[in-house]
């Protein structure tokens, strides 16, 4: 299961519009272990393309040597899918390299609603988890879209 | 000569867990050797059947990408400090078999076109070539 920030995925699916059509990519960073997502790190996608990504390598190195600092891991790497859904492409599943990271995907193909949907791939087998949303508005959930197949999502609403 | 190898999480399985290694050589290609000396295993991560580095690795010396340097010809100098990564890349385009559209690029470097059918586009000097909408 993925639990991130309603403020976190806000920022995400944002970073997706801004770039459509070209794919948007990113990272979100937190502590070593915790499973947390804390820092969102929007990315250069060095492809510039609307149907590949690549981390820029320079950024990607400052990024990696930053979160080293911090003591803090990859927690969420997130990309967009422009025209097709928010599910991993076989690319997609064979450069997934941090196995402890949730991918998420994010698919900009509707103009008014997101399609949001996490996995986890591990040695090239990719499992669909739920997401958990906190401190979620009733605006997020009407306007995203989280997964049309068996998972379950959680809203937390703000008291 | 003492180069210092930063080592992401998902080849740590290799050596034993420890995030920075130490080895010694005076190219790329020496290093590596010496590491899957005491390290078995860790160069056929790195380093395809055919001699070249894997695309999904990305390697630097200090700052710089490898791919800029010489690849597995980038010289070492005692002191260096070598950063292994995971490559973050994909998208909705699929990889084809010998045909289809061309490959991710290395940085800089012009995607490669596959052959006849490939309609992969060269992007302008330091862009990987575009992608066609493949829907």
């Amino acid at each position: 299961m993925l639990t991130i920030d309603a403020s976190i995925l806000d920022a995400i699916v944002a970073h997706a519009r801004r770039d459509h059509p070209d794919e948007a990519c990113g990272l979100v960073a937190g502590p070593v272990g915790s499973d947390t997502p804390t820092r969102h790190i929007p990315m250069v996608n060095a492809e510039r393309s609307m149907t590949f990504y690549r981390f820029d390598d320079r950024e990607y190195l400052r990024v990696a040597r930053e979160m080293d600092d911090r003591d803090e891991e990859p927690i969420v790497i997130y990309h967009s899918h422009t025209a097709t859904e928010a599910y991993p492409s076989r690319t997609d599943v064979s450069y997934a390299g941090w196995p402890q990271a949730h991918y998420l995907l994010v698919s900009t193909r509707d103009p008014d609603v997101t399609e949001v949907r996490s996995y986890r791939i591990v040695d090239g087998v990719v499992t669909e988890e739920p997401v958990r949303l906190l401190n979620a508005s009733q605006d997020a959930v009407q306007r995203y879209m989280f997964g049309h197949t068996p998972v379950s999502v959680e809203y937390e609403c703000p008291a | 000569m003492s180069i210092e190898v930063r080592v992401p999480t998902i080849l740590r399985s290799y050596t034993g867990g420890q995030k920075v290694v130490t080895g010694s050589g005076d190219t790329l290609a020496e290093l590596l050797t010496n590491l899957d000396a005491q390290f078995p295993g860790l160069r056929a991560r790195l380093v395809t059947e055919e001699g070249t580095l894997h695309k999904f690795v990305n390697i630097y010396v200090n700052d710089e990408d490898v791919r800029f340097l010489g690849a597995l010809d980038a010289k070492l100098n005692d002191g260096d400090t070598v950063t292994v990564l995971p490559a973050v890349a994909g998208g909705a385009g699929e990889l084809g078999p010998a045909g289809g559209a061309g490959e991710l690029g290395p940085a800089g470097g012009a995607g490669e076109l596959g052959p006849a059918g490939g309609a992969g586009e060269l992007g302008p000097a330091g862009r990987a070539g575009a992608e066609p909408d493949r829907g």
